[in-house]
């Protein structure tokens, strides 16, 4: 507990993760998770959403839309493990891990979004 | 380093043990927990999108492929929990919001759902919008 410096950071990203998740990614996942799947609306076709992806605009967006919600992951769900199971001598492990795997998702999302 | 006591008859820390499940005794500690998880959910709609993504970047079959997967009953069943635990964390941080952020006009507080409310519009707004983009004919 000898490094209080970065905190401040992260509780940013997962500041502005939070708004974002709780702005935009209902209504994702409510299409593509259920809306589309149970036959509510009919499926896009794969040429629109190609497309769509396509526009700089939308690029920029689905990046934002990956990448800090991750991040509001990872600082969220470390909390979660460390006071709702208490395991304290597992601190650096379940850092690394959270913010490793944020980190990951959000370079996959750029490599994915710079090629389609 | 210093943290040690300088003393070496400083007392021994009174820490009350608590159990792993804590969080079970009362249904706030449980709803505070279940707050906690949506991030997970959070991350399994991240998770979702990148899946499309990379269903769009490989071509129609993929894109088949992922529609295909998406309509298994247990994909369902998980994407209805997890919408739910979406909306848990979109009603909560919202709701955050005013505390976060008294807003005075006039001396007096303004009242924390008129704080909240607009955060409730916009969320309708943009969810429209993208809603409109995705399922617009071109």
């Amino acid at each position: 507990m000898s490094k209080p410096s970065n905190e401040g950071f992260f509780w940013l990203l997962f500041s502005a993760g939070g708004v974002v998740a709780a702005m935009f990614i209902p209504v994702h996942l409510f299409l593509f998770g259920l809306a589309f799947p149970l036959g509510w609306l009919p499926q896009p076709s794969y040429e629109h959403l190609l497309a769509l992806a396509r526009s700089p605009l939308a690029r920029i967006y689905l990046f934002v839309l990956c990448a800090l919600p991750l991040f509001h992951w990872a600082h969220r769900f470390r909390f979660t493990l460390y006071d709702g199971l208490q395991v304290k001598h597992l601190n650096e492990v379940i850092f690394i891990l959270c913010y490793g795997g944020a980190l990951l998702g959000t370079l996959l999302s750029g490599y994915l979004l710079l090629r389609i | 380093m210093s943290v040690q006591p300088s003393t070496e008859f400083h007392p021994r820390w009174y820490r009350a043990p608590v159990s792993t499940y804590w969080w079970m005794g009362s249904w706030r500690y449980s709803l505070f927990i279940l707050r906690e998880l949506t991030s997970v959910a959070v991350a399994w709609s991240v998770v979702v999108t990148l899946l499309l993504l990379r269903a769009l970047l490989k071509g129609p079959d993929a894109y088949a492929h992922f529609t295909h997967r998406m309509q298994s009953p247990l994909m369902i069943a998980l994407n209805i929990i997890v919408f739910c635990f979406l909306l848990l964390h979109t009603i909560t941080w919202f709701n955050l919001a005013p505390r976060a952020m008294p807003v005075r006009l006039g001396g007096k507080r303004v009242p924390e759902f008129l704080v909240a409310a607009p955060n409730y519009v916009l969320w309708v707004v943009a969810s429209a919008v993208i809603a409109w983009f995705v399922l617009r004919k071109i």
